[in-house]
């Protein structure tokens, strides 16, 4: 241990030397709130500012969803470009790379290609028939990777081209803090995307299981708290965290109770080619349909009903809001000690008084991933419209075999009648 | 006889040492050590060390070049295993270079978690693969099927713990250089694993598909040597300053006549040109098939401004060649920036090769680094131009529909070959 203290001292990377001094935070809470709570203490004033906002970002969230699912993905787009400016912000400063020949440019163009090839891979499936009328659009969806590769290949190209002999490492660097930031932010913000057009229901009860066990764990914390959970983050304690577990799993079960009542939330996002709009209508899933669960023996004493009427899906709850107070904590964390690494006390000061957008989403990743792979494996099957697109470009003689064992399975399982000769 | 980008003067290199104070300074370069067989040593000693070098980078290269042509002959799987084991190796490599930099070797627990990590992305890639071309074998075996059917739930919780445990690890006074380990792991894995498995797939997808683009590296880099040995005279890149424009320029000629040659010679045979298959009844792989079109022999005309030159007026093709042309024109006009940008990655780190496995070649990624993106290519190639969908993979994931759904489809496909002619309308076959 001593040993690699003495060889950590020599590098100029483990010394605080080399990183810059956290700047003072801005101040960027509007006048109005200042003038508002000028006669409290600072603390207070930090609890209200704080609370103020966070009702304001909640509206905002309900508003949004109001306004419906185009625009959900649009704030989805806007968030994930914020986060990824705010970190590619923090490696800027920590490398003092501003001045790097092209870079920002080509980190730029590195998010312009990755989000293209993924809303080319999203948007072709659920826009076919949109797509389907217009020729121009059809030659981009099927060249759709090559186009997409040919464009990233230019951008590195042009960062092999723009390698200069002074800066080596650090370009190096960069690359690399840029590759890594697009691999978390940008593939994420598409599986939300993907959860969204799934149903809002699968967008709402994720985030807000998680931001629910912020706000609970906290509380519980604040109240209960004693034991530290963990080194990283101080704050944190036991009881808030199984305080949180408990609030967060009845809420996910009392939400989507209320969710799964409304076509709205409950139905796939479709979009309508002949009114040119998404819409969310169809009829409502097996997996939203009340059923009567007999309560298990254990819990009968304790409520005193034998059976009860539950939508599945708040089965499903269970497992995200666990997911939720579990292992999103695990993102926060990471998060915090990412913070601790470079001596940053927040990613950026966009919000008065809880940092950067960064900051708000940093557990939400983990969600967004863990709800599109649950969705994958235990709901949906594949995407009917797509296989269907995928049959129709193979091979006449492939498709003729692949109809003819179709047939006899579909025979077999009794779903078609064999037809009469003649 | 082949040059490595990686000979380059180190010597022009202590110049850039007072470069900006974030860089690394006085983390001195790796001493080669010196591991040619003694064998060789004692052949080789009369010969001044130049000549002894010429001669040691010659044998290493036709003893890899012969093993190439051997495990081709032994098959698939053989080579299914060496990509494997050629994936394990550079990524052992690059992160060994990481702990280098970053003096990291005692970090807590990191070794374990960088090959875990490398066990998940591999588990996730092959049970990817093994279910799409396995799919009556895994059927078949029950554990097996649960294993596919929830198998990126399983992968991904496999990541879950091995990323928690990364958070558990973080000790208070090595935050930093953990997260830089983790970004590096994490940016190796991305290149190294994924290109691998994209190199299974384009194996899958024929052998040839497999040999053609790597003997065009291969052959890009040898002649663009010999071009700049013999012509060279303009500097191509300050990154690299042995290449040539005379080298660039003579290795395209050269190569995309050798990728012709060598699609002509390969595609009259049926184990190169038909995909790999899993044949359940003799449980081995076999290749054997009714060739595709791109594999049959036409007759082209040549435009006119060849036929003058060449003095034929048709030529019999197979279509396939038209395909090797572009296979090697990006082995030679974009490929070699793979090379380029692994020789900036050494400047950046002040290593002079990779590794030292290869006896005068340095290490395995050494060698590998132009093919990358020449795999990354070739497979985005075939996915835009050449194959269409793998219909069992279709009718695996038909099977998974529910009976509404798959009655829907049925009739749109059954209406659909109605249509076009390829079914009877009364037929009911």
């Amino acid at each position: 241990e001593v040993d690699l203290e003495e060889r950590l001292q020599e590098l100029d990377l483990r010394s605080d030397s080399d990183i810059p001094d956290v700047p003072p935070p801005t101040d960027s809470t509007p006048e109005i709130l200042k003038r508002a709570l000028s006669g409290l203490s600072a603390r207070w004033k930090n609890w209200w500012i704080r609370g103020i906002l966070s009702l304001a970002m909640i509206s905002g969230f309900f508003l949004i969803i109001y306004l419906g699912s185009f625009m959900l993905m649009l704030l989805v787009l806007s968030i994930q470009v914020k986060c990824y400016h705010e970190i590619i912000t923090i490696g800027y400063r920590v490398y003092h790379s501003y001045d790097l020949p092209w870079f920002r440019s080509l980190s730029w163009y590195f998010l312009l290609c990755v989000n293209y090839f993924f809303y080319g891979e999203t948007v072709a499936d659920y826009f076919a028939t949109f797509v389907q009328r217009r020729e121009q659009l059809q030659f981009l969806i099927r060249y759709h990777r090559f186009i997409s590769f040919a464009l990233y290949l230019t951008g590195f190209c042009m960062f092999v081209l723009s390698l200069v002999k002074k800066h080596y490492r650090l370009q190096f660097y960069m690359f690399a803090w840029t590759h890594v930031t697009l691999l978390i932010t940008v593939t994420q913000s598409h599986l939300v995307i993907q959860n969204l057009f799934e149903g809002m229901i699968w967008f709402l009860v994720p985030i807000s299981s998680v931001i629910c066990n912020d706000i609970t764990a906290y509380i519980f914390g604040f109240f209960f708290g004693r034991t530290p959970l963990i080194k990283l983050s101080p704050k944190k304690t036991w009881e808030g965290f199984i305080g949180g577990f408990f609030s967060t799993v009845v809420f996910g079960f009392i939400f989507s109770y209320f969710l799964a009542q409304h076509q709205y939330f409950v139905c796939p996002v479709e979009y309508n080619s002949e009114t040119n709009r998404f819409v969310t209508e169809c009829e409502p899933s097996e997996l939203f349909q009340m059923k009567k669960y007999s309560v298990p023996p254990l819990l009968q004493a304790v409520l005193g009903w034998e059976t009860v009427n539950m939508y599945p899906f708040q089965m499903h709850s269970f497992a995200l809001s666990t997911f939720a107070s579990l292992i999103g904590p695990f993102g926060g964390f990471f998060a915090s000690g990412f913070k601790r690494a470079f001596k940053i006390k927040d990613f950026a000061d966009t919000i008065p008084g809880h940092g950067g957008i960064m900051d708000r989403f940093d557990c939400q990743y983990l969600m967004a991933t863990f709800v599109h792979v649950y969705i994958t494996s235990f709901i949906r099957g594949p995407n009917p419209s797509k296989l269907l697109k995928q049959l129709l470009i193979l091979q006449p003689e492939q498709q003729l075999s692949v109809y003819k064992t179709l047939k006899s399975h579909l025979v077999e399982k009794g779903i078609l009648q064999p037809s009469l000769r003649g | 006889l082949q040059e490595s980008e990686s000979e380059n003067k180190l010597d022009g290199e202590t110049a850039s040492d007072s470069e900006s104070k974030s860089e690394f300074s006085g983390s001195s370069p790796v001493p080669t050590s010196d591991d040619t067989p003694e064998v060789l040593n004692r052949a080789l000693s009369n010969l001044s060390s130049r000549w002894k070098n010429w001669w040691v980078r010659g044998i290493l290269t036709l003893a890899m070049i012969t093993f190439f042509f051997i495990i081709i002959y032994l098959g698939p799987m053989v080579l299914m295993t060496i990509v494997m084991c050629v994936q394990i190796k550079c990524f052992h490599e690059i992160i060994t270079i990481g702990y280098n930099v970053y003096h990291s070797y005692d970090l807590p627990w990191f070794r374990t978690l960088s090959w875990y990590f490398l066990l998940c992305v591999n588990y996730f890639f092959y049970g990817e693969t093994v279910t799409d071309y396995f799919f009556t074998l895994v059927q078949r075996e029950e554990p097996l099927r649960i294993l596919s059917k929830y198998h990126r739930f399983i992968s991904f919780a496999l990541y879950l713990t091995g990323f928690c445990m990364f958070v558990l690890s973080l000790v208070k006074k090595h935050y930093r250089l953990q997260f830089y380990m983790f970004g590096w792991t994490h940016v190796t894995l991305l290149i190294v694993v994924t290109q691998s498995h994209l190199i299974i797939h384009n194996l899958f997808e024929g052998m040839i598909w497999f040999i053609v683009p790597i003997s065009c590296v291969i052959c890009n880099d040898i002649m663009a040597y010999m071009f700049g040995f013999f012509f060279g005279r303009t500097p191509l890149i300050k990154l690299s300053p042995k290449k040539t424009w005379e080298g660039f320029i003579g290795g395209f000629f050269s190569t995309v006549l050798f990728g012709l040659l060598l699609s002509y010679v390969m595609s009259g045979y049926r184990c190169f040109t038909c995909p790999v298959e899993f044949n359940n009844d003799t449980n081995s792989f076999t290749v054997d098939c009714e060739p595709s079109e791109l594999f049959q022999l036409q007759e082209y005309n040549i435009p006119v401004v060849l036929q003058s030159v060449v003095g034929w007026k048709t030529v019999q093709m197979y279509p396939f060649q038209i395909h090797s042309i572009a296979l090697s024109t990006f082995a030679s006009l974009i490929g070699p920036f793979g090379g380029f940008f692994a020789s900036g990655f050494k400047r950046a780190f002040k290593i002079k090769d990779f590794a030292n496995t290869i006896p005068g070649h340095g290490g395995i990624m050494d060698r590998f680094d132009c093919q990358y993106l020449m795999a990354t290519f070739v497979n985005v190639y075939i996915a835009s131009f050449i194959r269409g969908p793998n219909p069992s993979k279709l009718i695996q994931q038909f099977l998974t529909l529910r009976p509404d759904q798959q009655l829907h489809i049925f009739n749109t496909l059954k209406a659909h070959l109605v249509d076009r002619g390829i079914l009877g309308s009364l037929e009911d076959a």
